[in-house]
């Protein structure tokens, strides 16, 4: 590792993180701390991926991440998509990620119930 | 595979009032009688908060949504709509559509200033790409490449970062002091192990962001003249220990760990060490033992461990948001980090805001921030009607602070002024439900749990204090007790070898200073203001009040209560156990607790 290989590997990881919402590419990313676990993160995740599955989505990129800090919204679930605000949802149990996933991420119609931030 | 149309209905429970699970059932036979079942999918879902327009059903992808839908619709807009592509006009919702992303900005993080949780809840913690993404490893790349090991400390020094662990010590000084220890053999040590009931600062960030503490520790390595870093934290935090250790082998393959970082001379290597949860190894003489395999007991300092710490070599121990913060200081310099908080305590505080507050969780706030702000801004306030009586900060080495001392500011000389500390950074807040004295007995308890036993004082000394206090909650106290208390605080106090023994009496000292009225009532009247002392509560029911329900006596888990319906009912005052099940029972305010 030299100072060179470090700037490039941090211009690839911006460019890939850039990229990736310009190509259209949504990514949905859940709060796997261990309060999001907790609180049911595992399986907020596991009904992400079943559905991206079943309904052979192809444009969702699937993330993890730590904990955001306000506990009482746990689990979280934060939707990155192109020309939109990081829109974040809290309290979300597999019921309500099936409702995101048809209505945010299929017909792009934020489910404004269950957001509680943007930034 | 994806149908045609897809059907979401909402099975909230105002919908559901509304029939939409009937509804349902027959959108689903319809559908299936006009052989649509294969092109139209039907889902329910949670509230969508439109509930006195219920049921709604929205249509994708037409983006239509239904409201006040009855059963004799169903028919017609299967056949309409879904087989012949004409949505039903007149069910269609037209009031407010909302097709804008409304502003939603949650108070909660406004106030905040996230310098340590930065990157938390912003990337994956499992991939280093992502950390160096987000500037990563670059403060390391600068050390490595621009500074001489004095020049880091000096930086850091400037910087003014004081021990994020709660003592709050010069961090450029321990390390300068390590760096001139003599000594060919040296250590780096991150304190994770993190005990403090309610705290969880130091967690999220081995959760959330694990390279920013492998950075911190690499840097310190370099100034201090270490190449090998332990990382000391308790077995009970799996997933921080999963996380830490793909951070450690991803640093690794990439060359940032290991031999030659940065084509510099440097090497440096970082183990995980795991506590068996003995909160005394939190005590950096006491966890040094654990580390060599030793029982964890702290011992006689000096020598500290800069002199003589692992193994007897020169050892360098900091807290994990202390060296959290490090790649801040470098990347943007000592002067822009002494500008963030107050004179003395420079940059910001992570904390865990607990108990009866509305927002809680993990936050970040500049030094120098009021309490006030801190609880009410920030947290948003009382989660129950109840009002603010206190705040526990430090944990069991802390102490409450009460609501006159609310515009206290958040730095280490202001806190320690009310008698509690900083600590490591939990904050319990406390309403008028919370019985002091029992709060001062739960601390005690746990300290006196975890004592380890080698001080005389802390051992029997504790011991005698919560007996002291379990017997005025038991409403055999004597007003004398209040004095052994204070005499055995201060005993306790200066004759413990270490922290845990030293700031144990913390939470009963602070109680007796700010709730004294709160001991005596206890004491004297026999009372538990706030009704958390079991021995000292009587449940009572006025027979004014009283209309005879019986939903009392048919709540009562030992059957004490007597009385014939519509005539008043009476408790059996020797036979009742303070369950308070009757209190939550009656409907008519007719007993009353004291």
């Amino acid at each position: 590792m030299n100072l060179e290989n470090l700037r490039n590997i941090r211009e690839k990881a911006q460019t890939v993180k850039k990229q990736s919402t310009e190509k259209g590419q949504i990514k949905l990313i859940v709060s796997m701390s261990t309060s999001g676990i907790a609180a049911g993160a595992r399986a907020v995740m596991t009904t992400i991926m079943e559905e991206i599955k079943e309904r052979n989505i192809e444009n969702v990129i699937i993330a993890q991440t730590g904990e955001k800090g306000l506990q009482t919204k746990e689990p979280i679930v934060i939707v990155e998509a192109k020309d939109q605000p990081r829109i974040i949802y809290g309290n979300v149990t597999p019921e309500i990620i099936k409702m995101i996933i048809v209505e945010h991420i299929l017909n792009n119609q934020p489910v404004q119930k269950y957001i509680f931030h943007t930034e | 595979m994806a149908k045609r149309l897809e059907l979401l209905i909402c099975t909230g429970t105002g919908c559901t009032s509304n029939k939409s699970l009937i509804i349902a059932e027959e959108l689903k036979k319809e559908i299936t009688k006009q052989g649509l079942q294969d092109e139209v999918e039907i889902l329910t879902t949670g509230c969508r908060g439109m509930c006195e327009f219920g049921p709604v059903i929205k249509v994708y992808p037409d983006n239509i949504l239904y409201a006040q839908v009855k059963i004799e619709d169903v028919p017609h807009m299967v056949t309409e709509h879904f087989l012949k592509g004409r949505p039903v006009k007149e069910l269609i919702w037209t009031g407010d559509n909302k097709d804008e992303i409304e502003e939603h900005k949650h108070p909660f993080f406004e106030k905040q200033m996230k310098l340590v949780l930065s990157n938390c809840g912003e990337i994956d913690p499992e991939s280093i790409d992502e950390y160096i993404g987000a500037s990563g490893y670059s403060a390391l790349g600068k050390v490595l490449s621009d500074m001489t090991p004095e020049d880091v400390i000096n930086e850091i020094t400037e910087a003014g970062l004081r021990g994020r662990g709660g003592a709050g010590f010069s961090t450029g000084l321990k390390w300068k002091f390590t760096r001139q220890a003599p000594g060919d053999e040296k250590y780096v040590i991150c304190n994770a192990d993190e005990g403090d009931p309610g705290a969880f600062m130091d967690r999220s960030v081995m959760e959330g962001d694990p390279h920013a503490i492998l950075e911190g520790m690499i840097i310190a390595g370099y100034a201090i003249g270490a190449t090998h870093g332990f990382v000391y934290t308790r077995a009970e935090y799996p997933l921080a220990i999963h996380r830490l250790q793909i951070a450690i082998d991803n640093a690794t393959e990439y060359g940032l760990l290991g031999k030659g970082i940065f084509e510099s001379n440097f090497n440096f290597k970082i183990e995980i060490r795991k506590g068996a949860g003995a909160f005394v190894c939190g005590e950096e003489t006491a966890l040094i033992a654990s580390i060599e395999g030793k029982r964890g007991m702290p011992r006689i300092r000096p020598p500290f461990p800069a002199q003589s710490g692992l193994w007897g070599k020169p050892t360098n121990i900091n807290n994990v948001e202390t060296f959290a913060n490090v790649r801040h200081i470098i990347a943007h310099g000592a002067k822009w980090y002494k500008n963030i908080g107050t004179e003395t305590s420079s940059g910001t505080k992570v904390f865990a805001l607990a108990g009866k507050i509305k927002n809680s969780g993990l936050i970040e706030v500049p030094m120098g921030m009021p309490l006030r702000e801190v609880i009410y801004s920030i947290g948003g306030g009382m989660k129950t009607d109840r009002p603010f009586k206190a705040v526990q900060m430090g944990g069991p080495s802390g102490g409450c602070i009460p609501e006159h001392l609310l515009d206290t500011i958040v730095d280490y000389d202001s806190i320690n002024k009310t008698g509690a500390i900083m600590g490591s950074g939990g904050m319990v807040v406390m309403d008028t439900s919370s019985c002091m004295v029992d709060i001062a007995k739960f601390f005690l308890n746990f300290t006196q749990n975890e004592s380890c036993g080698k001080c005389t004082f802390c051992r029997v000394g504790t011991k005698r204090m919560l007996e002291i206090l379990t017997r005025i909650t038991e409403g055999k106290g004597k007003m004398e007790d209040l004095d052994t208390l204070v005499e055995l605080s201060d005993k306790i106090k200066k004759t413990s070898l270490c922290g845990l023994g030293q700031t144990a009496p913390n939470p009963v000292l602070t109680t007796l200073k700010y709730f004294k009225d709160e001991y005596i009532a206890h004491i004297v009247d026999k009372k538990c203001p706030a009704g958390v002392c079991k021995k000292l509560v009587t449940f009572e029911i006025d027979p004014e009040k009283c209309i005879g329900c019986t939903a009392c006596a048919r709540k009562c888990p030992v059957k004490c209560i007597s009385g014939t319906p519509k005539n008043p009912h009476v408790i059996d005052q020797e036979a009742c156990i303070k369950c308070g099940a009757c209190y939550d029972a009656c409907k008519f305010d007719a007993i009353t607790k004291g």
